[in-house]
């Protein structure tokens, strides 16, 4: 509600809440300083070429960021695709096919699963994923599917697909929140209507429903991309940790958030932290416009009611 | 053929149809939650057994030697999440009120997008930001810079969660205090805030519970550490980095000790969650 300050102790509430309320701005805006100042040396020695190369030799000082930007991209993408359809099955469950009760202990279940952190994911994905994947899974994927390019290689349980399985949870609950939502913000006349005209219950979610939801269903992938684009240590911790880009889904890989993780800390000469800086510059300008898109479908939907 | 026929036989598919599309819809439920049932099964199973009092009160003894603890990272994470929250919660506070109860001022638009995009930045470039800013200068890893990292994190996230709380007050409410003569500070603080205590408080808890699990800020910011806490400007242990240095290692007793940090740290976050439940059914804003 808007109303002039009129006295002093308005003015100086306002102020200080406008003060303090702008550090966050500030704070966004030195990180991004303090990125390009600490990558100039990397930015000054290799420029764009950093992203389309894919030596990384902190032994011979040569560096090129391809392969993390490429396990980024492939394992980010290929948890989408996994957690987009499940995600969305999941939100429907809830919102058109489960009793009350049932939805709020399965919805709270879930939510439960965005809380848990992501060491944890990782440490239960060394111990109980990876050995699954191991012994049966890839066996079994490579005994059938072998000749294809994406079961080459020997089954670690380590590598691109267990790190994907990991995203996939892990962006799942923020999918379906924003699901639940853009579902439920459909009004049920057009529910009722479908089912008045004969359709069966399946119909009438494919028709009312999910029909005039795609670009909120759309905005929720983007936002678990965001998300799914900075998780760091489950990732880390169940990549494999080779710099090498692999067309195999069973090969190990690294993205820009694990080689950081990895190699951050014990960055020798300066030229290995500027281009460790460069990456993490680079991570930050996706996630930045990935999160920007994302705001601005979200921001898109409310003000069109929800959903087309 | 009769055109019953026909029917008949369309609706048997479509019934068909329906039938599959539900039970995947089901099933595919049935999965997603799934991961969680594992996940909390095997952090009480592999880590119930190494949960006594030496866990808490003892420091970790080199390889091999029986015993031992992580005393020294629970009490680690104790503090870089109270020294967080000192900087945080207020800052984090203070700014949900200005979004809430300033929206139509012109910095609101920046300051919400500022809090938004914020939120979205990987953590690790948090820690990273925290090095160079905190690090560097002072030329040593510190308990100041990563809580100064995980106060980053802590602070849209308390933001947005007040935010949302106070603008489900109605503006009556608002009226009815401007009416009663009182200056629009007070009908902020003490009618708008003081009534969504309860809501405002659960977004603390829940950043809170969000923070004492981070691990990637911490990586290059308080690093890590063998020993009691020497202090806000040297390393300090935590759980989350303990947790991560010793699943990633080969030994044993080491990973017995991951499980039973993780165990620690799900059901910290589990409890918080679960109060935040019953707070926000007890009392409807």
């Amino acid at each position: 509600m808007p109303s002039p300050p009129i006295n002093a102790g308005d003015r100086l509430f306002r102020r200080l809440a406008l003060a303090l309320s702008s550090i966050v701005v500030i704070i966004l805006v030195m990180i991004g300083i303090f990125l390009v100042k600490m990558s100039w040396p990397a930015l000054e020695a290799y420029g764009i070429n950093f992203i389309s190369s894919t030596a990384w030799d902190p032994v011979r000082s040569h560096y090129g960021a391809a392969p993390f930007i490429y396990g980024t991209l492939v394992s980010s993408f290929l948890a989408l695709s996994i957690a987009v359809p499940l995600s969305i099955a999941v939100a429907l469950f809830l919102t058109e096919l489960a009793p009350a009760r049932v939805a709020a202990v399965i919805g709270f279940m879930v939510e439960m699963l965005a809380a848990i952190p992501s060491v944890v994911y990782g440490l239960w994905g060394i111990f109980f994923l990876a050995p699954l994947l191991r012994t049966y899974v890839q066996p079994f994927l490579s005994k059938y599917f072998g000749w294809s390019f994406l079961f080459q290689g020997a089954p670690y349980g380590i590598g691109m697909m267990a790190a994907s399985l990991i995203l996939a949870i892990m962006v799942t609950p923020t999918i379906t929140a924003i699901c639940r939502e853009v579902f439920r913000a459909v009004p049920d006349i057009q529910r009722e209507a479908a089912l008045g005209l004969g359709a069966t219950k399946w119909e009438m979610i494919r028709l009312a429903v999910i029909k005039s939801s795609w670009s909120g269903v759309f905005g929720a992938s983007i936002l678990g991309l965001g998300r799914a684009l900075g998780e760091t240590m489950a990732v880390t911790m169940l990549i494999g940790n080779r710099n090498e880009i692999s067309t195999s889904l069973f090969a190990p890989g690294q993205t820009m958030a694990s080689i950081i993780a990895n190699e951050y800390a014990e960055a020798g000469s300066g030229i290995h932290i500027a281009a460790l800086g460069y990456v993490g510059l680079v991570l930050f300008l996706v996630s930045f416009i990935v999160n920007g898109i994302a705001r601005r479908v979200v921001r898109r939907l409310q003000k069109s009611g929800a959903g087309k | 053929m009769t055109f019953q026929d026909i029917y008949a036989k369309l609706d048997r598919r479509r019934t068909i149809k329906n039938r599959i599309a539900l039970s995947i819809l089901v099933l595919a439920s049935i999965i997603a939650i799934l991961p969680l049932l594992f996940i909390l099964y095997y952090v009480v199973a592999r880590g119930l057994g190494g949960l006594n009092l030496a866990f808490f009160t003892e420091l970790p003894k080199p390889v091999g030697e029986p015993g031992g603890g992580l005393g020294n990272a629970v009490l680690g994470t104790l503090v870089l999440v109270a020294m967080a929250s000192i900087a945080g919660v207020p800052i984090g506070i203070t700014t949900g009120i200005y979004l809430s109860e300033f929206r139509t001022s012109r910095a609101s638009n920046l300051v919400r997008a500022s809090v938004e995009l914020l939120a979205g930045v990987p953590s690790i470039i948090l820690g990273m930001f925290a090095y160079a800013l905190i690090v560097v200068p002072m030329r040593g890893f510190s308990a100041l810079a990563g809580s100064a990292a995980l106060a980053i994190i802590l602070i849209p996230t308390v933001a947005k969660t007040t935010e949302e709380v106070l603008k489900l007050v109605p503006d009556h409410i608002r009226e009815a205090g401007l009416g009663l003569g009182l200056p629009r500070w007070k009908v902020i603080t003490r009618i708008v805030v003081y009534g969504s205590r309860s809501g405002i408080f659960t977004g603390v808890m829940l950043g809170v519970a969000r923070i004492s699990g981070e691990t990637a800020p911490l990586l290059f910011t308080a690093l890590n550490s063998q020993y009691w806490a020497q202090g806000l400007l040297s390393p300090i242990s935590s759980l989350p980095v303990q947790i991560y240095t010793y699943a990633i290692s080969p030994f044993d007793d080491w990973t017995q000790m991951a499980w039973t940090g993780s165990m620690i740290l799900v059901f910290f976050v589990l409890f918080a969650s679960l109060l935040m439940r019953a707070i926000l059914r007890g009392k409807k804003v």
